[in-house]
């Protein structure tokens, strides 16, 4: 299917989860869908016959800056070897997207590490803890409003 | 050690049901067949493996934070350099592949066949390092030796093109930071009449041994289905017989051009997506890798090694992902611009990272020595796993 296709298939079937598409002036297509109806667009994207994403490529965190930030999607069907790219965003405020963990498998990992560097919670994810930092961190360094600490663990960080 | 929970099981010859006791038993992170600084929390049953937690993150320093402090985009690629530190260039490659495909330029025809052979090449450091430390895991000692010999004349090339053994800052974006020195095609044409027999000596030695195939037949299994929904990618994906490469299924720079089979694991020895075909890939890899080399060094047209690039490079504000084939895997990068000269987002998806978080998948159910041979199976470089 081309991205516009896909895109018409989702708005069909999701309506108002689905807030934004853009196939024209972008390098990848994507679809902006909102972040707690996340699980049911996979589930369906994977599953139904005609888009068959089976591969998450990519999950990526976004800090989009002014309180904003966001998750990317990169999905790819090895079968019918089309992709699209799904983005939400949500507030620094209440950061909570829905995991996809249950789709795709793969998503375990990453939602773990956007969990640990940028503090987006994914609901619903079985093991949603730091992946990359030690457990006592505190903050979330690929924040763009992350201030480098001073000290860790009573010990001066000598830079 | 501590003691987690109890557990009835049968065991064989006793004909009753006996009182087991899990255990909790650390593994790393100075630990010699964790390829570095990894630690792999195992819960056992006697010697059974119940389940597998990796603790990862002990090289991590933060390497998309660093790009995004970076004043160019030019500056990334040292960084992108020591992620997967013994296979340097296909990082390069990646990354510039994706800075190109940004700014819309199209190199000289000669720097893409350069690129493929340093890919090529980094690919037969990669694997050789990757199937001798294997081999190293489960005891064999002698192939390492072998395979360090046939990589000091990769790295000499290597040497002699950039000055740099093992992380080179060679691929520049739109080029080269020089062109290869002039008798680079001999040594190329050199290495490939050498390395071909040293193949068949690496299996003859370790591929077809009968030890080595009773230790990794039937480990670790990976269906392909698990594969695909942990999104693995590489050789690992490959062993489960998934034909998938990203240079003939996705392709980029001059791939499509050149002549090259990609090699699945086909149960020969066990199942398919065992240990022993993950291996196999590799040996079968190197093997289409020399015939890439061959093509490509034919075919090396004379002219410019660098395109003509302004000063500043500054992207359209956008995102793009782009993904290419490294020894490990899937390499992906995703980038976003906000118009300015630095980045505003390197996201990095890494193939050993992924790989490594199907290992539980792998590894539960197996003998504790059998964590071993699978761990090595799946050719993990810690530096690239933490970023």
């Amino acid at each position: 299917m081309t991205p516009q296709e896909i895109i018409e298939t989702l708005r069909s079937r999701f309506g108002d989860a689905i807030l934004e598409a853009k196939t024209e002036g972008v390098i990848d297509p994507f679809v902006k869908v909102s972040p707690l109806s996340l699980k049911e667009i996979s589930h369906f994207l994977r599953d139904d016959e005609k888009t068959l994403f089976d591969v998450l490529m990519c999950l990526s965190g976004m800090d989009y800056t002014g309180g904003k930030l966001g998750v990317v999607y990169h999905l790819h069907s090895t079968n019918l070897d089309h992709k699209i790219v799904l983005k939400t965003e949500v507030t620094a405020e209440s950061p909570h997207a829905a995991s996809v963990e249950s789709v795709w498998k793969t998503a375990n990992w990453h939602e773990r590490e956007a969990f640990d560097l940028f503090g987006i919670v994914f609901d619903g994810h079985p093991d949603l803890r730091r992946i990359l930092l030690p457990d006592d961190w505190e903050g979330h360094p690929l924040r763009k409003d992350y201030a480098v600490p001073e000290f860790y663990n009573g010990m001066k960080v000598p830079y | 050690m501590e003691e987690r929970m109890t557990s009835e099981r049968t065991v064989a010859g006793f004909g009753r049901s006996l009182k087991t006791e899990e255990m909790v038993l650390s593994m790393g992170p100075q630990h010699p067949s964790t390829h570095g600084v990894l630690r792999l929390e195992l819960v056992v049953d006697g010697e059974i493996v119940v389940d597998v937690i990796p603790h990862l993150g002990y090289l991590h320093r933060c390497f998309e934070k660093h790009c995004e402090h970076m004043t160019s985009y030019q500056q990334v690629i040292p960084y992108a350099d020591r992620m997967d530190y013994v296979a340097a260039m296909s990082n390069e490659f990646g990354y510039v592949v994706a800075m190109e495909k940004l700014l819309k330029i199209k190199v000289p025809e000669r720097v893409e066949y350069i690129r493929v052979i340093m890919a090529e090449f980094s690919r037969i450091v990669s694997h050789l390092i990757a199937v001798g430390t294997y081999g190293m895991d489960i005891g064999a000692v002698t192939p390492f030796l072998f395979c360090m010999r046939d990589r000091e004349r990769v790295l000499d090339i290597f040497e002699q093109t950039c000055g740099a053994r093992l992380l080179y800052n060679y691929m520049w974006i739109g080029g080269l930071s020089h062109d290869v020195q002039p008798n680079f095609a001999e040594k190329v044409r050199s290495f490939c009449t050498y390395f071909r027999p040293k193949l068949k000596e690496l299996n003859d030695l370790l591929s077809y041994n009968k030890i080595f195939i009773d230790r990794t037949a039937n480990v670790g299994v990976l269906p392909a289905d698990v594969a695909l929904n942990y999104a693995v990618s590489g050789p690992t994906l490959r062993g489960s017989g998934v034909r998938w490469d990203v240079r003939k299924n996705d392709p980029y720079s001059i791939y499509p051009t050149l002549d090259f089979e990609i090699p699945v694991g086909t149960g020969a020895m066990g199942t398919v997506g065992d240990c022993w075909d993950r291996y196999m890939v590799r040996v079968k890899e190197m093997e289409q890798s020399v015939n890439i080399l061959e093509q490509a060094i034919e075919k090396l047209p004379p002219g410019d090694v660098q395109a003509a690039l302004p000063k500043r490079i500054r992207p359209d504000a956008g995102d793009l992902y782009v993904r290419t084939e490294t020894p490990k895997g899937e390499l992906g990068y995703y980038l976003v611009s906000d118009g300015t000269a630095s980045p505003f987002r390197v996201k990095v998806k890494s193939p050993c990272f992924v790989n490594l978080s199907a290992l539980p998948a792998m590894a539960r159910g197996s003998m504790i020595a059998d964590v071993v041979a699978i761990l090595g199976s799946i050719d993990i470089v810690l530096g690239e796993v933490d970023r």
